[in-house]
């Protein structure tokens, strides 16, 4: 069994999850929030990975964070390194690949927040920033949580995009799916089914999770 | 300190207009049919709508002033507001709710036997009646020490007891207090009971023809039957 390979698969969606809820909290609260010009371009923009083939998106990546992209250029001068076929590769990939899956929710529980408990807040003197901390984020934890557990599904089952920017190398790239793929292409299906075997619990467990948040926000 | 308040806007189906003033001790109480205004006008004393024109003058501090620019927004006005449905905070507990930006905790404990929901410090918003959940959101105005509380419709979703009781309750405390309060309702009676002022609006604008038309309109009513008795009350227009 390629433990390597779950490892990196694991560690690719727990950062890739983090990073995406600092990065999408604020993003999804502007666009459930405010009005301002050229807000429906910006959604859909945010969207449009969940509506492109994953090697489109991986073929743009390869563009912008190749050594002559505006990414892979900047990378380069600051570290003096590459982007491409490197862990940090892959999380930039990841992040860009899983984006509308964190923003979507937590816009959507945003939304649903009784607009009069931000008034409240705004007349007892609490700042927007502090509003947003101490009454929008705890409201909306469920929320929160849906948009962490579908980010961290959907990067564990990230393929293309990965395979594209990261390639295969053990222990930096090569994620779970990519295991398997490389495993049937050597008609090694018993090491393919054990990975694949190993990634069904802990999808359905995150699953069953996201029900019961689901359910209690129905109550 | 008193308030001083002009607003002009243009609302979806009339354009409101009004004035009115309101010392300090002082309740005034606006009264008027549901759809008329008045938590438009509530609102923008609060900061939390801009008229189209108008002015606030809170003692000598503007608080809005259309024609200089000047909009203090809500957080800074600091001024204690109760709205018409529960808005406490959800995940905080009672106490947690009336303390959230209390200038001194000690207080809230006081306010708190004050309104007699002592006991219920610990539980959750949903946890709780609607009356007692109203008299947290008033322990919550006052803990900020406002320099004015303004009451939009309060007790309306309550049931009729409990109403009665909390009106009281506000009357004994409105006495405690220094500062001006502006109290809206429709309900005639809760107007007469609880005023020291009255300023019935109706349709955006002031109008005591309505106030005189309502209470004219069937003389046996408690209602006229309680303006009859309280010979204290003047209209603040």
């Amino acid at each position: 069994m390629d433990f390597l390979a779950l490892y990196v698969t694991l560690k690719l969606a727990l950062v890739t999850t983090i990073f995406l809820m600092v990065i999408a909290a604020p993003v999804a609260y502007a666009l459930a929030y405010y009005r301002f010009a050229g807000k429906s371009f910006l959604e859909a923009l945010i969207y449009l990975p969940m509506a492109l083939p994953p090697t489109v998106i991986g073929f743009y990546l390869i563009i912008i964070m190749g050594p002559k992209g505006f990414i892979g250029k900047t990378w380069g001068m600051l570290t003096g390194g590459s982007l491409l076929f490197t862990f940090v590769g892959i999380t930039i990939a990841s992040i860009i690949y899983s984006i509308p899956f964190a923003v979507q929710p937590m816009k959507a529980a945003f939304s649903k927040l009784d607009r009069r408990l931000l008034e409240s807040a705004y007349v007892l003197g609490l700042s927007k920033r502090k509003t947003f901390f101490r009454v929008i984020i705890p409201n909306s934890v469920s929320g929160i949580a849906a948009a962490a557990i579908l980010v961290f599904l959907h990067s564990i089952g990230a393929f293309g995009v990965l395979l594209m920017v990261g390639g295969s190398i053990p222990g930096e790239t090569k994620v779970a799916s990519i295991a398997i793929y490389e495993a049937v292409e050597m008609m090694n299906y018993r090491a393919a089914g054990m990975i694949a075997l190993s990634l069904i619990p802990i999808s359905y467990a995150f699953l069953l999770l996201i029900n019961k948040l689901n359910e209690r926000n129905r109550i | 300190m008193s308030i001083n308040v002009s607003f002009k806007k243009d609302l979806k189906y009339f354009d409101l207009d009004i004035s009115f003033s309101c010392a300090k001790k002082n309740m005034v109480v606006m009264i008027g049919p549901s759809g008329g205004g008045k938590t438009t006008i509530v609102r923008m004393l609060a900061g939390l709508e801009k008229p189209k024109e108008g002015k606030v003058v809170f003692g000598n501090e503007v608080w809005f002033d259309s024609l200089r620019h000047i909009n203090v927004p809500p957080q800074k006005r600091r001024l204690g507001y109760v709205f018409q449905d529960y808005t406490l905070f959800p995940h905080l507990n009672l106490y947690e709710n009336a303390t959230f930006a209390a200038v001194d905790k000690k207080e809230v404990d006081e306010l708190f036997e004050l309104f007699r929901i002592g006991h219920l410090k610990k539980r959750k918003p949903d946890m709780v009646s609607g009356g007692e959940r109203q008299r947290c959101a008033i322990c919550q105005a006052l803990a900020r020490h406002p320099r004015i509380l303004l009451l939009d419709e309060p007790f309306s979703a309550l049931d009729a007891i409990t109403r009665r009781g909390l009106r009281e309750e506000l009357k004994t405390l409105k006495g405690k207090m220094s500062f001006p309060i502006i109290y809206v309702t429709h309900d005639i009676a809760e107007a007469l009971y609880l005023a020291d002022e009255l300023l019935p609006v109706v349709e955006g604008k002031i109008d005591d023809q309505w106030l005189q038309r309502m209470i004219t309109r069937d003389p046996s009513t408690e209602v006229a039957l309680r303006a009859a008795r309280e010979p204290r009350l003047t209209l603040v227009y």
